[in-house]
């Protein structure tokens, strides 16, 4: 169905090319999943095949690209519209018109297609996808995942034979991820689709996929195979797939099922372990850095925060966490001091963070938002590094500095536009670390990040909470949770249902368990990490 | 519960073309009087409509910035008539300094005496273009443009989504400036004054831009512009018949609107006009092979709403050909208002589309007065600026 043969591909202006000498070959009705290390080429390469690259991109195109016998050098993405249905990394981007059921019959209408059979699809794609309650509604009242299903919606309409997705389940919640990854499936079963998917969170897709393409970047050539087989050479693998090399099994379990099915032995082990260390939870003695108090958000006639009671404490890492639209944004930007509140009270360090002065707010509180874009304004990186030392009087080179801790090698010449969604987050996170505030707010600080970036971040925040610093996060990632936080605060519609130590929140609840725990339970290890110490303390006690 | 017996009737609220008929004829009627009454008459009558039948959409709040606009065009235009405007004899109120002008400047003027004439003058015409304004806004706020464009012909929608695109940047950019000076604030930078301007500006053209782009290649890989081979001379003699029609119309409605500055009030260009327009729109439509999508139907409501628009104009037109007094207001001598009882009547038949109209699905309002609609937006910082 897809045909990479011989592909390379080079930007406009840079050196080296991003796609070389690419082969690849996907059947019809194959699952696809694209892996490989942040800033490697994976967006590139699902570009490539609806031609989006080179079309609007320039560049260099070598070697052809077929889709359905359709060659991406004669025919224009609009030609293949029927199909090729791509969807991007921000679906809200990709919106044309303004109401749910107008953008899914969009591609539809571009197409030609009879009004009866539009109606028909449009209403079979409403069950498909859930989004039934949801056709009259604005697109821009939608949360961040109605969003994506509205967008893989607009593009299924068309019937297209392949899907593809970049990053389908970064901003989606751990229930909504599951629906989506679960509708891709039926589609791949029922209808025979050929789905190719971009993805950083391996532990969501890997059970669904039936090949992986591992792109390991920096010119190395792509690896094609099942799961199984190219999880024991990749870089990046999901924390299943780790504490299956760790304790040798074999084959390398890919679902929870596979893996608990093998973990009989091991869970023995840990039971005579001395259990994981209780991570250090503050009290009230510790000094709070940031309160709120009965806090109020409405816009319009949405009601973001409910009477939320908040406290962040020196030396916490707080996971906030809840479904899409529960309000974690909200509460970040309201310590943030983005704007005040509707009612209640918001007090960090002793004074209102709406009303402070610019300057006075940063010594105070820093926060990256989740489109970390926005906090960049110059145009290459070394640039960005140095003005982020001079806004806040820190010695020349500290930004950069910590750049090289949160991700290393980073080419200092481009421009933050021309980076991966992952390297330009790492370059926010670095600006936003430089300054060592004591309140750290980081809005999914793992999008678009891959396992070593990820390990990077969670020792740097860990060592940043034993310097007395405060961490607060808003996320999806489970696993992110599992291995850094202390806390967490689960939000629902606005009010916090659970706050508590992580491992308790976490490990009792079937959405927000990570991996290692399901497949442990009911022994309370989260981690690998964890894991692997236990294992080797072991011995000592008999 | 309101909304799922709607949408299973299949109503999805009226036709946008009946909306933009009765906001045009409302502000028709406002463009034929000076009469401070019926003007506050036809804008509270506008602003009561969208009131009752506005959605929770974005765009249903357009109308405040046009409310807010017209204000603006109030007090420019009284501040221009105390400035430079024409002297008009009367109640002296108090005297500018005069700048004396060159003899070629003849008719302008800077400085003078400022009477309550000349003011009350200035106030009732820009109340005029206000009104006119808020009439634009109650259409903005009732019928989405998205939705408008599609009830374009094929060839004009696809210029019309081009159009989209390019209004789509202005409120884009307008959420850039919330982002990026709550960006700038994070990163400890001033956002105002002079140097957070420049810093402001930049990145948010930028990410207007940006997002400008991606939705063209949004466009083009849902199909937007695929295209049937045509004769070249055919599509020409479209484009020729396409451009014709249209200066013709314009012309035809400028005579419409402006009386006897045209043969026949304007009424033949139009119908000239029409005719070529169609015809080139009908040529050129067959290069795109794009179907619709439930096209809006044009039922009852859309044409009791805008019978409703047409009867306001109608008796505002018909008023002001009788001569009845008080459509014009009359400075001299200085006195209150009179109010002609026909033509405000007749402006109080442009309520009717606030219980004629069908209640889109997902609006603010319903006649119980509970809330449908409600919505769980993923808050972006500073997406509220």
């Amino acid at each position: 169905m897809i045909k990479l043969v011989d592909v390379s591909f080079t930007y406009d202006g840079a050196s080296s090319p991003t796609l070389d000498r690419v082969d690849l070959a996907l059947g019809e009705g194959e699952l696809c999943v694209v892996v490989g290390p942040t800033g490697s080429g994976k967006t590139t390469l699902l570009r490539a095949v609806n031609g989006l690259v080179p079309h609007f991109t320039g560049g260099r195109l070598s070697g052809e690209v077929l889709v359905d016998g359709r060659s991406t050098r004669e025919f224009p993405p609009r030609e293949l519209a029927d199909v090729v249905g791509m969807v991007g990394q921000n679906p809200a981007a990709s919106f044309v018109t303004d109401v749910v059921e107008d953008e899914l019959a969009y591609t539809m209408e571009n197409l030609g297609l009879d009004p009866e059979v539009m109606r028909r699809r449009v209403e079979d794609t409403l069950d498909l996808l859930g989004l039934h309650d949801l056709r009259h509604r604005p697109l821009a009242t939608l949360s961040g995942g109605q969003q994506q299903r509205v967008a893989i919606g607009a593009v299924l309409t068309a019937s297209p034979r392949v899907l593809v997705l970049d990053e389908p389940t970064s901003a989606l919640d751990p229930a909504a991820a599951e629906e989506v990854l679960g509708s891709l499936t039926r589609l791949v079963h029922d209808l025979g689709l050929t789905v190719l998917l971009a993805e950083h969170r391996l532990e969501r897709v890997l059970p669904f996929a039936d090949s992986v393409v591992l792109v390991p970047g920096r010119g190395a050539p792509l690896q094609v195979g099942s799961a199984a087989r190219i999880m024991e050479v990749s870089p990046v693998a999901p924390p299943i797939v780790d504490l299956g090399r760790l304790a040798g099994w074999t084959p390398l379990p890919l679902s929870v099922r596979d893996a608990r099915r093998q973990a009989g032995p091991l869970r023995e082990r840990l039971a005579r372990a001395e259990p994981p260390p209780a991570r250090a939870t503050a009290t009230d003695a510790v000094p709070t850095l940031a309160r709120l108090h009965r806090v109020t958000v409405r816009f319009d006639q949405v009601t973001a925060l409910d009477a939320v009671d908040f406290a962040a404490r020196q030396g916490e890492v707080v996971a906030v966490m809840g479904r899409n639209g529960s309000g974690k944004s909200t509460l970040l930007a309201q310590i943030a001091g983005v704007r005040p509140p509707t009612s209640g009270r918001v007090d960090v360090g002793g004074a209102d963070p709406a009303a402070l002065s610019a300057s006075a707010l940063v010594a105070r509180v820093g926060l990256v938002p989740q489109d970390a874009s926005l906090l960049l304004y110059s145009d290459s990186v070394a640039a960005e590094c140095a003005s982020a030392d001079q806004d806040t009087n820190l010695p020349p080179g500290t930004t950069a500095a910590m750049l090289e801790r949160v991700l290393p090698g980073l080419p200092v010449d481009h421009h933050p536009r021309d980076l991966s969604e992952g390297q330009r987050l790492a370059l926010a996170l670095a600006v936003v670390l430089a300054p060592a505030p004591p309140l750290l707010l980081l809005d999914e600080p793992t999008r678009g990040l891959d396992y070593p970036g990820k390990a990077r971040l969670v020792g740097l925040l860990a060592d940043l909470a034993a310097d007395g610093h405060c961490v607060v996060m808003a996320t999806h990632d489970v696993e992110l949770v599992a291995q850094v936080a202390t806390r967490a605060v689960v939000l629902a519609d606005g009010e916090v249902v659970a706050d508590g130590p992580a491992r308790d929140v976490v490990c009792h609840s079937p959405v927000f368990a990570p991996q290692v725990s399901k497949i442990l339970a009911p022994e309370p290890w989260l981690t690998v990490q964890e894991v692997r110490t236990a294992l080797d303390v072991e011995p000592v006690r008999g | 519960m309101s909304r799922k017996t709607l949408a299973s009737s299949g109503r999805r609220g009226l036709h946008p073309g009946a909306w933009w008929l009765w906001a045009g004829c409302m502000a028709g009627a406002a463009s034929r009087t000076t009469n401070p009454i019926l003007l506050l008459l036809i804008g509270a009558v506008a602003v009561y409509v969208v009131a009752a039948r506005r959605t929770s959409a974005p765009w249903s709040r357009s109308i405040v910035v046009f409310l807010r606009l017209g204000l603006v065009v109030i007090v420019l235009r009284v501040l221009l008539v105390i400035v430079f405007g024409i002297r008009l004899p009367g109640h002296v109120l108090f005297t500018l300094p005069h700048i004396p002008l060159p003899s070629w400047a003849a008719g302008v003027s800077i400085g003078g005496p400022v009477t309550a004439e000349a003011i009350l003058q200035a106030t009732l015409q820009g109340l005029r273009l206000a009104v006119v304004l808020v009439c634009f806004g109650a259409a903005n706020s009732l019928a989405s443009p998205y939705r408008l464009l599609r009830c374009l012909p094929a060839v004009l929608y696809e210029a019309g989504v081009a159009i989209t695109v390019s209004l789509s940047f202005a409120p884009e950019l307008v959420m850039a400036i919330g982002d990026v000076r709550a960006a700038r604030r994070l990163r400890g930078r001033p956002t105002r004054g002079f140097s957070g301007l420049r810093g402001t500006a930049i990145p948010v053209l930028e990410r207007a831009l940006d997002r400008s782009l991606q939705l063209a290649s949004s466009m083009d890989a849902r199909g937007y512009g695929r295209r049937v081979p045509v004769a070249r001379g055919a599509r020409r003699a479209a484009t020729a018949g396409t451009a014709t029609g249209l200066l013709l119309v314009v012309a035809g409605l400028y005579g419409v609107l402006v009386a006897g500055s045209l043969p026949g009030g304007g009424i033949p260009f139009v119908a000239v006009g029409a005719v070529l327009l169609g015809a080139g729109l009908a040529t050129s439509g067959r290069r795109t092979n794009r179907t619709r999508y439930r096209p809006d139907p044009w039922r009852g409501p859309e044409w009791i709403v805008s019978a409703s628009g047409m009867a306001v104009v109608g008796t505002m037109v018909a008023s002001g050909i009788l001569g009845v007094p008080g459509i014009e207001f009359v400075i001299y001598p200085l006195g209150p208002p009179t109010l002609p009882v026909l033509a405000a009547v007749g402006i109080l038949i442009g309520l009717v589309p606030a219980w004629a109209a069908p209640v889109e699905p997902g609006a603010v309002s319903i006649p119980d007065g509970s809330t449908t609609g409600s919505g769980d937006p993923a808050p972006q910082v500073g997406a509220a600026a």
